[in-house]
């Protein structure tokens, strides 16, 4: 979240799309509840599902899955065609006066550099016009033909009402009354809040999705103000933290990069991501991706660290192509993965298309699962019948399965989807003979290390080397781990601005990544969590206290960064550093500093005056409209059908090459295992239900009383089509497998007109499986496709076709 | 409920006994109303959060035991905790029922092994299976680890390996899984983010 | 503890008089049906401070689950889909359970002493251990509370947490509500928050919400607000009261007739017993409907 949870009662208008809130995450949907209650907010839910978020808004919307870029776009078109847009700040904060190459081009779907062949762009031609002194041109009348905000006005032009009508299925006066609800916050004082989940995420187009609102964020102006931004819902109580610490294929922690084998040295690899103002006086704070760099390679690494070794920088694995879940499945899938360790992570129930994650599995030489329950995973090799058709004698994979602690057996911190790093306490014991997962950990580690001391073998430097300062070597505390992410001063560190004395000693926790050094005299294994674990623990703090009213309880736990609460705070003020809203001042300029109720996201002490704009991280300082070359599938969103669309013709396009990202990978076997309109003609998307969480409490009594057992949610109209009624038995097919549950009939799921014909969705919940103490059912991922979103490869679980039929 | 004919006489005649005993006045000996006994009053209480969604609810966890030695601590009630600056002691059906998550019958307690085509678990010691795992990760990697590639540049990944880390696991374990990991050359790790 | 017999208003089948010395707060719990997003919150967290676990059972079409109130389940969330003319669709989910009558037909149909207690905060308990399974107070019950116990026969219902408003905390419903649907306090708070939740409603459109807090029962101790006003469309008596049948059979005419019946059944059972001698029910064949 750009913002937090409690910041959502500051909010005029809540904006519900992409997530369903009240079901996935009813504590912190309560700020909705308070927003209405206190400040009078309207609710908006944009979905195709009628959800129980739906069920207390004040305005709802119908859409077909993965329309959603249509549906935003025309809200954009809407708000700039009516000039509802919050002027001053876009011309201020935004790039939308900044003018682009000529080269720059768009027509019928397509963005200019594009290679049909590769499936990729050249993103050359998405940049800047730079002048001579190296930074970019603007206008700041916005009057230019080139500058982003003509470009953008021109780009959206096409979605008009009809068009959005015709390719969501909404409902035109509907549509209508968002556009007009939206369009109220252009006003300096009202503020809308974004709130998304999955929703967004899980399709071919998921990061445009988002930007998409980000672009309409910007040109209300609700970036960066009390009750606005946009809010990533996070699904797992520390997906946030994990995330963070960058473990994913190609993060390292702090959303440092891992190095590509284009990089060869360390210094072309930090060159390339400190990146250079675009405009004059900005702090572009990426800059300093060397201080942050070398200190996690002091962490890891210590005195094997050095000048003369690039700070260890072969000790790093480089990349020669994506390995995310999607990719390592195909590769397993080839036979080409032999180890795999799954900790906490239930891939076959999580996973696409789970006939091949089985098969994947079954080629694997060994599988290591952590994990404190009974997962689907640990026993893909047995029978359990028609949800399980496994023969366990043709599965040559050897398991282990390791028995972990869970939250409550252990101590340590969490990061929420706040950004707040909690820590928490053990109030148990584990069940028999369950370990914790830095014991077990460090347990493989340990035991790896011996034998590559004992017996050499290939590379061992890396392993040897790697710090383990730990009292107890075979079972590291929670509270070592942390002050070392947290980082320390290896040397004293001199303050420049006083001679003689010092910003922090020698073995000092270091309290703000401020400090961090690109010369290997600090260590910090995660330089956002620089200041959480300083000479006392900051995550945990437990003063609710809330001296500004708005919610920032500053007291509490601890933010990354900086205990900050909401990013891009100064843009909250207007360009002379005055709050937009004086009901919500966050922070403002006093005349000699920064001050305020949150830590301003600025340099503390520099002018608004001197033209530093508020999005220090980007090199433009500036909020993007124009996204340039930072994603891979167009710097302006663009809307494309699902790769399985219950509509053979495209609504929008004539080029076939742009019927679906253009950009999005898919590998050949999962292109043959896409099902067509004919023979499977109706949208589908999976999604979670309040009383569970994703496959984990079917194992939970109460939870498996209170939802027993698999159903999918057929609208009224199909089922009167194929003769279901409520709690019939039917089979839902995709072209990649099948499953069978109840039938919810109801009337939340609308038939809708769309280019011309109706389009049914069937919904279908995904929280059971062969284990567990809710009735054995299917799971739903039987049904799901392998291809994932352009940028990051999230798969489309929330747009893809079925068929359904009465057992 | 099944109502017989002889609970219902049973029944019946218990309801006339009765009433006609209190109309008479024999009321029963000792007219006790209390209320249950309350069933926190002498448990121990533990700060955590929530174990499921992203809000990251405040808990207060209680367990039996007070902590003396021969006594085995035990949770049997988890409500929230109403510090907590955002759920403000709310729970959701979830986390509500949080107790049945860390009692489940299907938590795991002992390490086990399925050796390859059997059918079915077989208890082992940790030591068994750590010392396996670390064996056959060290003999992957010697065969498989990538020093360099094409172009001769060192590139030092491991490909034919890949971990999966824990959504719910804390930061320290998420970070000491990816040191660990990373340092061995590991390219596929990944974590619950896109699913 | 604070609730004890002190704080007894009323106790079903008797009939000394309850000890009045001391005054205490009537409670209530408000639900606010216009907030409630049907998470089943108040469900789980009933099931799990009260040592309860209903059967895990079956989906029929529905969201609700469990089917209904049972032994296991003194409160569950009802949901129901409604086409209302002009507001277009609305889903209805309502919270039921014991609305804690202020006249509780209950305890008024109740014969067994004590098993139905009201204290003076207003709250209605069950206490089980003298319940005797007879089933009058779901006959006396204007909302269809009471369930029977499969195993034990005997009835079970909300306590609206008497065990916790003891020791001074709120019901555990009430606790984890996540977005404030269920409120708690003192009864009088409680009816100017609901009045100030109905204002708001009727500036958001619902120009027909109202509190319900039936006088047929001479008011609850659960207060509803129904964004939409008529109770039936949320499963609740439009005019809720006693039948007049309980209010009959707890009658002094009735007792009295109880006792004739009771001595006249003594008198021909001690004749009965002279004459034939004690009869053995277990070797009668009635016995083998069980």
């Amino acid at each position: 979240m750009t913002n937090h949870w409690t910041d959502i009662k500051n909010a005029d208008v809540v904006m519900v799309m992409g997530g369903n809130p009240a079901e996935a995450h009813p504590c912190g949907f309560k700020w909705v509840t308070e927003a209405k209650a206190n400040n009078h907010a309207r609710l908006i839910v944009v979905d195709p599902r009628f959800t129980r978020t739906a069920a207390v808004a004040d305005l709802f919307v119908q859409i077909r899955p993965g329309t959603d870029i249509a549906f935003l776009s025309g809200v954009m078109n809407y708000l700039l065609s009516n000039d509802h847009v919050q002027r001053e700040y876009v011309a201020a904060y935004t790039n939308a006066p900044f003018v682009v190459r000529e080269q720059y081009a768009f027509d019928d779907g397509l963005f200019s550099g594009y290679d049909e062949g590769a499936r990729s762009y050249d993103k050359a031609s998405w940049a800047y016009e730079l002048g001579p002194d190296g930074f970019a041109q603007v206008d700041p009348t916005l009057r230019h033909p080139r500058c982003v905000y003509q470009l953008l006005k021109r780009h959206v032009s096409r979605y008009t009402p009809e068009v959005v009508s015709r390719i969501t299925g909404a409902d035109p006066a509907r549509f209508r009354q968002v556009c007009e609800l939206v369009a109220s916050t252009a006003a300096p004082d009202r503020v809308m809040t974004s709130l998304y989940a999955l929703g967004w995420t899980q399709h071919t187009v998921g990061a445009q999705n988002i930007r998409a609102m980000a672009m309409i964020q910007l040109l209300l102006g609700n970036m960066g103000m009390p009750g606005g931004g946009v809010n990533a819902l996070r699904g797992h109580s520390n997906i946030q933290g994990l995330t963070d610490l960058g473990v994913l294929s190609d993060l390292l922690p702090g959303y440092l990069t891992v190095p590509k084998e284009t990089e060869p040295d360390w210094k072309r690899y930090v060159e390339v991501r400190a990146l250079k103002p675009l405009r004059p006086g900005q702090m572009s704070y990426w800059q300093n991706y060397g201080k942050f760099f070398v200190s996690l390679q002091k962490a890891w690494w210590g005195d094997a660290a050095t000048r003369e070794n690039g700070f260890a920088y072969d000790y790093l694995p480089k990349l020669d192509r994506l390995y995310d879940i999607l990719a390592v499945f195909e590769l397993m899938h080839q036979g080409r993965v032999h180890g795999y360790v799954c900790q906490g992570f239930n891939p076959l129930a999580s996973a696409p298309n789970r006939a091949k994650v089985t098969e994947a599995l079954s080629k694997l030489e060994f599988l290591v699962v952590i994990d404190p329950l009974r997962t689907e995973t640990s026993e893909f090799w047995k029978n359990a019948g028609p949800s399980n058709p496994v023969d366990p004698s043709r599965i040559r994979t050897e398991v282990f399965r390791l028995p972990s602690t869970c939250f409550a057996e252990e101590d340590g911190s969490l990061t929420n989807s706040s950004r707040w790093l909690q820590w928490h306490y053990k109030g148990a014991e584990p069940p028999g003979e369950a370990r914790g997962d830095l014991g077990i950990v460090a347990g493989i580690f340990q035991r790896v290390r011996a034998l590559y001391q004992k017996e050499g073998g290939k590379l061992p430097d890396p392993i040897l080397k790697l710090t383990w300062p730990y009292l107890d070597p075979a079972s590291p505390s929670p509270e070592e781990v942390a002050r070392e992410y947290n980082g320390r001063a290896l040397a004293d560190l001199p303050d420049k601005a006083n001679p003689g004395k010092t910003l922090a000693k020698r073995g000092d926790q270091l309290t703000t990544f401020g400090l961090l050094q690109d010369d290997g005299s600090t260590a910090s294994g995660c330089w956002i969590y620089c200041g959480s674990y300083t000479d006392q623990n900051l995550m945990a703090r437990r003063d609710p206290a809330d001296p500004s009213g708005l919610g920032l309880a500053p007291g509490w736990a601890w933010a990354w960064p900086v205990n900050r609460r909401i990013l891009y705070n100064v843009a909250s003020t207007d360009p002379a550093g005055k709050p937009w809203d004086p009901r919500r001042p966050l922070v403002r300029w006093s005349g000699e500093q920064w001050v305020g109720a949150d830590v301003p996201d600025y340099k503390p002490d520099v002018p608004p005056s001197a033209g530093m704009r508020p999005f220090i991280l980007n090199p433009e300082g500036v909020g993007r409209l124009f996204g340039a070359d930072k994603l891979v599938d167009g710097p302006f969103p663009e809307h494309y059908e699902p790769f399985e669309s219950p509509l053979s013709a495209d609504p929008l396009h004539r080029r076939p090459a742009a019927r679906n990202n253009p950009a999005a990978r898919i590998f050949p076997d999962d292109r043959a295992a896409l099902g067509s309109p004919d023979e499977f003609p109706y949208a589908a998307t999976t999604y979670r239900l309040t009383e569970h969480f994703h496959f984990w409490t079917k194992h939970a009594r109460i939870p498996a009383v209170l939802q027993p057992e698999q159903f999918v949610e057929i609208g009224e109209a199909l089922a009167r089509e194929k003769g279901i009624r409520d709690g019939d038995r039917v089979r839902v097919r995709s072209r990649r497998g099948q499953l069978e549950a109840k039938a919810l009939v109801t009337k939340r799921i609308q038939p809708l007109q769309v280019a011309g014909r109706v389009v049914h969705t069937v919904g279908v919940p995904i929280h059971w499986g062969f284990i567990g103490l809710t009735r054995p059912g299917y799971l739903a991922n039987a049904l799901t496709p392998v291809v994932g979103d352009a940028n990051v490869q999230t798969p489309e679980f929330k747009a893809f076709l079925v068929n359904v039929e009465k057992v | 409920m099944k109502l017989t004919r002889r609970r219902f006489l049973q029944g019946t005649g218990a309801t006339i006994g009765a009433t006609s005993l209190a109309a008479l006045g024999f009321a029963p000996e000792r007219v006790l109303a209390q209320t249950r006994e309350f069933k926190l009053a002498h448990t121990r209480e533990t700060r955590n959060t929530c174990t499921y969604c992203s809000v990251g609810c405040g808990l207060l966890m209680y367990s039996l035991g007070d902590g003396s030695r021969n006594a085995r601590s035990r949770i049997f009630h988890i409500e929230g905790d109403p510090d907590h600056p955002v759920n403000r002691g709310t729970l959701c059906p979830k986390g509500a029922s949080l107790v049945d998550f860390v009692n489940s019958p299907d938590r795991l307690v002992t390490p086990e092994y399925r050796a390859p085509g059997a059918d079915a678990w077989k208890p082992v010691t940790w030591e068994f299976a750590l010392d396996r795992i670390a064996r056959r990760m060290k003999d992957d990697r010697d065969a498989n680890l990538v020093e360099r590639n094409g172009q001769g540049v060192t590139v030092n990944r491991w490909p034919t390996f890949g971990v999966l880390a824990a959504s719910a696991s804390s930061n320290e374990t998420g970070y000491l899984t990816h040191k660990v990991f990373r340092s061995m050359g590991v390219v596929a790790i990944d974590n619950q983010a896109r699913v | 503890m604070a609730l004890e017999s002190l704080d007894v208003r009323r106790r079903s089948a008797t009939e000394t008089t309850s000890p009045s010395a001391r005054s205490s707060v009537e409670v209530a719990k408000l639900i606010d049906v216009s907030r409630c997003i049907g998470c089943k919150a108040c469900q789980a967290a009933c099931m799990e401070w009260n040592d309860l676990r209903d059967r895990v059972g079956e989906t029929r079409g529905t969201y609700q689950n469990p089917p209904d109130l049972s032994d296991q389940s003194w409160t569950l969330m009802r949901f129901r889909e409604v086409e209302l003319p002009g507001k277009g669709l609305a889903w209805i989910i309502v919270k039921d359970g014991c609305l804690h009558c202020a006249d509780p037909g209950c305890l008024r149909a109740c014969p067994a002493p004590g098993a139905v207690v009201q204290f003076s905060n207003g709250v209605v308990d069950f206490h089980e251990e003298n319940c005797i399974g007879c089933g009058y107070c779901q006959a006396g019950c204007p909302f269809n509370i009471p369930r029977f116990g499969a195993r034990d026969g005997k009835a079970y219902k909300c306590t609206l947490c008497s065990d916790r408003l003891a020791v001074g905390l709120e019901p555990a419903c009430i606790k984890t509500c996540p977005t404030q649907c269920l409120s708690f306090g003192a009864k009088a708070d409680m009816l100017r928050l609901a009045a100030g939740r109905v204002r708001e409603l009727q500036g958001r459109g619902f120009e027909e919400a109202r509190v319900y807090d039936p006088p047929g029962v001479s008011g609850t101790h659960v207060v509803y607000v129904l964004p939409h006003g008529d109770p039936a469309l949320y499963g609740l008596p439009r005019e809720a009261g006693i039948s007049p049948l309980v209010t009959l059979w707890r009658s002094t005419f009735a007792r009295g007739l109880g006792v004739v019946t009771m001595v006249s059944v003594l008198v021909a059972g001690f004749f009965h017993w002279m004459k034939v001698g004690p009869v053995d029910p277990d070797r009668r064949a009635d016995r083998k409907e069980e």
